[in-house]
């Protein structure tokens, strides 16, 4: 893996178009499929204009996940139904990262519209997990978090509606952020639950990302749920824990757990403590029903958000055309692959006149709930600390056919997205040579504690000196 | 503090016709769209020039509400007497059409800006209140333009977005019209309400379109859509109610159905029944945070004009004109802001006749407005009759010859010779008349009240309308 100070190092030994040059050939010759979109000819561009650039990113290679608004550059959302759309503007993240002289090298695989926990829905094929290429890399944001964990870029950009940057960053053993519901514009993020979801930055460490992160935070008022004020994250890079209190909800810790994550993520707890922390046992309660509560909120959002890809103004098209309704029909039947359509019928359902008080509204209810629990778990303690994912990587092909069984792995991400709270993911510990992500959840805008946790936990462990070898 | 009902409504006549309007008014005096910044002055250009990725609905991009939008809104909701709700919260409607770029239409739904309020119309009996249900915000979708005319006979269709998230209000009545005439007469109280709110410029197509839901005793309601004017609205009505009656004289049964009125022929045709009805799935958009719009409306109430009806009052109160006088003057603003401007310089009653029963029948005649004839005219008019100079007859030819070939009063008077004929070319002519109509006065002698017209008329003639009909009438009944 490589850090953004060895980049800005061969950056000054050289300049930053040969450092990206030769980041667009490991890209290249990856054999990981984590690009969908190589961007050779702007990224070289970009590195010639940007020498001598004095923002934090100067030089610094970044990928995108393919569901972010990225001018001139095609956006698919690794569905074929956005085949050869290239938007005509920058999302507002990509403007932030332009301004601080990023240089964004290509768009990564992701599952379909972000709809999946493994990348293998994807039209593009599955990215893989450069730990072990017979396992998945997690997902949605698979490409993003395989990426910088194959040492391709230092950096990259998720999204998480349900886990989407958490999970790839478990499974691939780098560091993701979700952060609370609003820090980060949307603005230019193709929507797939709107009420859900956040643009987080991946790294191959809590430092990185979050430089990353306070380059992209920030107030944007073309997102009315964008929230006021800027923040300096960086100074919250701090290596102590005295006297913070840790949450351990052992409903994250439930059915189904994998007995070397369960033992790592104590292990974790217990590090913190020999650093000052101390820790309780706390209650959620309604955790078992976020799963459900989760999906019919998802899926409903879902069904309305992807209705706009109708092949009308831009994406797919078919040869012969017939009456719009016809052809609309054609155009989504083709265009979609059958984890979208599944979700988009499911959400279709759980919205339909009879159906909503039984499903949406419900699933609203549930949220509240949800919220409630993080509220009362966080008001005895500064962060909660759970495993990220249940299980280590699992295999390609082992659950994409049994839709409930791969849903079940979300397990521990969606509550946090349900009730809005940052959470970030950061290795904690292997088995079988495969990552195992170790969750910090905090408080409505308190990212602060929760990089500081995360930072001391680096500082004084070495998951994160670790890295795969790439073949 | 809503007054008592003026008459309790839901009366029925014994056809038991029951109407409601839906209006979409488009909020076109604003400088930009709901949702997004792009200009609202489009139509001289081009289609599409103005769109951004947020009216063309790209992926990713965002709503953020038009906040003069929703001033504009509550304006119109306080001029309708409606409450205006604590929190205002957006939704999507969702359905598919080529002009929806978005596949959902941005609206309202629970928690609309304005609720409960009413307009007070002519009815067919008196004042009659017409209440309205609420009044909300949406995007207007984009406009198909179908290539060779109708949608039946084009071989493909065109989008404009140009259209595509204009800020519309839909105001929603309770089902308390009673005849098409009532219906038009609301939307034209409507009108001037929202021209006197300086919110819509009504003179842009499409600016109020009209969804028409009747029923008739008994019978199942339709929905027509597609009414582009008052009048059609009134002409759609009339049709339904025929169309409905006859279904229903016939033993048949008037089936709940969505109804397209074509203007052109003057029929309804029907689109859809309601076991087709769309299922919106309507949810709340979670872009848009819900807006505390109570906060905002009592300064919104200080910035509202005074309105047609407080404005009626105030011309009778103040100008002692009649209340049918200033019905008339008050029903177009720019007709009230003429005659006030004339009031200000002229006798004030007798420059609302002039305005009234005069002005507004020619302007109407020639399909005219009020910008056709200068107040400055209307001043030298008054002033010419309140002086006794020229006879009522010759004011009516002033305002004719001014509408038709241009000048000022005092140019027509003088270039046609109307000023009031003196007094003894008027006795001349009545013994003129006398002595040529000996027939007429033994008429007259022998109690036929109506020879005493036909002498008149002929003095009339001789003075060519310059003599006073009153002074001429005296002097005949005198002379003979």
């Amino acid at each position: 893996m490589i850090t953004i100070s060895e980049i800005l190092e061969q950056i000054r030994n050289s300049s930053a178009e040969e450092v990206v040059s030769s980041c667009l050939e490991r890209i290249g010759s990856s054999k990981l499929n984590t690009f969908i979109t190589i961007a050779n000819e702007s990224a070289i561009e970009v590195a010639r204009k940007n020498e001598g650039h004095t923002g934090p990113l100067a030089g610094v290679p970044i990928a995108i996940k393919d569901n972010i608004s990225t001018k001139g550059i095609q956006t698919t959302c690794a569905s074929r139904i956005l085949g050869g759309y290239i938007p005509p503007y920058d999302a507002h993240v990509i403007e932030r990262l332009k301004e601080a002289g990023a240089v964004i090298v290509g768009k990564v695989n992701m599952d379909e519209f972000a709809m999946g926990t493994s990348t293998e829905t994807s039209h593009y094929g599955p990215a893989l997990n450069p730990w072990n290429t017979i396992t998945v890399p997690g997902g949605s944001s698979g490409g993003s978090a395989a990426t910088v964990a194959a040492g391709e870029v230092p950096l990259a950009l998720g999204s998480d509606t349900g886990g989407s940057v958490r999970c790839p960053a478990s499974f691939c053993g780098v560091v993701g952020l979700k952060p609370t519901y609003g820090v980060i514009s949307r603005y230019g993020l193709i929507s797939y639950a709107n009420s859900l979801e956040q643009i987080g930055p991946i790294a191959s460490n809590v430092a990185d990302m979050t430089l990353l992160f306070n380059v992209i935070a920030g107030h944007d008022p073309r997102d009315s749920t964008s929230v006021p004020g800027e923040k300096e994250y960086t100074k919250a890079l701090v290596d102590d824990v005295k006297g913070l209190t840790i949450g351990v909800p052992k409903e994250y810790f439930g059915e189904g757990i994998d007995q070397a994550v369960e033992k790592s993520v104590w292990d974790g707890v217990h590090r913190l403590e020999d650093l000052g922390a101390s820790w309780q046992e706390v209650e959620m309660p309604h955790t078992k029903y976020a799963l459900a509560a989760y999906y019919v909120i998802a899926m409903s959002e879902a069904s309305s958000n992807l209705a706009r890809f109708d092949g009308m103004r831009y994406g797919l098209r078919l040869e012969k055309d017939h009456d719009w309704h016809t052809t609309y029909s054609e155009i989504r039947a083709q265009g979609f692959g059958e984890e979208v359509k599944r979700r988009i019928l499911l959400g279709t359902y759980a919205l339909s006149a009879g159906y909503m008080d039984k499903y949406y509204l419900k699933a609203l209810k549930v949220r509240t709930l949800i919220k409630q629990d993080f509220e009362r778990a966080l008001k005895s303690t500064d962060v909660l600390i759970a495993p990220t994912m249940p299980t280590p990587a699992f295999k390609l092909g082992e659950k994409i056919s049994d839709p409930l069984t791969l849903y079940m792995a979300d397990v521990n991400t969606v509550p946090v997205n349900l009730s809005g709270v940052p959470s970030i993911s950061l290795p904690c510990g292997f088995s079988n040579g495969l990552p195992i992500g170790l969750q910090i959840m905090g408080k409505h805008f308190d990212e602060e504690t929760i990089i500081r946790t995360a930072y001391t936990f680096e500082q004084n462990t070495d998951f994160h000196t670790k890295a795969p070898e790439v073949v | 503090m809503r007054e008592e009902s003026l008459k309790l409504r839901p009366y029925l006549d014994e056809t038991g016709v029951m109407i409601g309007l839906e209006i979409h008014v488009q909020l076109n005096k604003l400088n930009t769209k709901i949702f997004c910044g792009c200009p609202l002055d489009y139509h001289d250009d081009g289609p599409n020039t103005h769109t951004c990725p947020v009216c063309l609905g790209l992926p990713g991009s965002l709503p953020v509400i038009n906040r003069k939008a929703v001033e504009y809104s509550i304006k119109v909701g306080l001029a309708l007497s409606c409450s205006i709700e604590e929190h205002t919260q957006f939704y999507r409607k969702n359905y598919y059409y080529p002009d929806l770029p978005k596949g959902f239409q941005i609206t309202q739904y629970d928690y609309p800006i304005a609720s409960s309020g009413y307009i007070n119309i002519e009815g067919e009996d008196g004042e009659v209140r017409i209440r309205i249900n609420r009044a909300h915000m949406e995007e207007d979708p984009g406009r198909l333009v179908h290539e060779g005319g109708s949608i039946e006979r084009s071989k493909y269709t065109l989008i404009d977005y140009n259209r595509s998230g204009v800020a519309l209000l839909e105001i929603v009545t309770e089902p308390d019209i009673r005849s098409p005439k009532e219906a038009r007469r609301f939307l034209d109280k409507l009108r001037n309400i929202l021209e006197y709110l300086d919110v819509v410029d009504t003179t842009l197509e499409g600016s109020m379109r009209v969804d028409a839901n009747i029923s008739l005793a008994g019978g199942s309601r339709s929905e027509v859509k597609n009414i582009s004017s008052h009048k059609g609205a009134e002409r759609a009505l009339l049709f339904e109610i025929v169309r409905q009656k006859n279904l229903l004289r016939r033993g048949g049964k008037v089936v709940q159905e969505t109804r397209h009125f074509d203007e052109a022929r003057g029929v309804t045709v029907s689109l859809r029944t309601k076991e087709e009805a769309h299922d919106y799935r309507y949810f709340p958009e979670a872009d848009l945070v819900s807006l505390r719009v109570a906060d905002w409306a009592p300064g919104v109430a200080k910035t509202l004009p005074e309105l047609p009806d407080a404005r009626r009052q105030r011309f009778v109160s103040r100008y002692g004109v009649t209340d049918d006088h200033a019905k008339s003057l008050t029903s177009e603003k720019k007709v009230a802001d003429f005659y006030e401007q004339v009031a200000a310089e002229v006798d004030p009653k007798l420059a609302a006749v002039w305005i009234a029963d005069v002005l507004k029948g020619e302007l109407n005649y020639r399909d005219l407005g009020i910008d056709a004839f200068a107040s400055a005219n209307m001043v030298q008019l008054v002033k010419l009759l309140a002086g006794d100079k020229i006879t009522e007859q010759s004011g009516v030819e002033v305002i004719r010859t001014i509408l038709d070939e241009g000048g000022t009063p005092d140019e027509v008077v003088a270039a046609k010779g109307l000023l009031k004929a003196g007094g003894d070319l008027v006795t001349a002519a009545v013994e003129e008349v006398i002595s040529e109509n000996p027939g007429a006065v033994e008429d007259y002698q022998n109690g036929k009240q109506e020879a005493v017209n036909f002498l008149m008329g002929q003095v009339m003639k001789k003075t060519k309308g310059r003599a006073d009909a009153k002074e001429v009438r005296k002097m005949i009944i005198q002379r003979v």
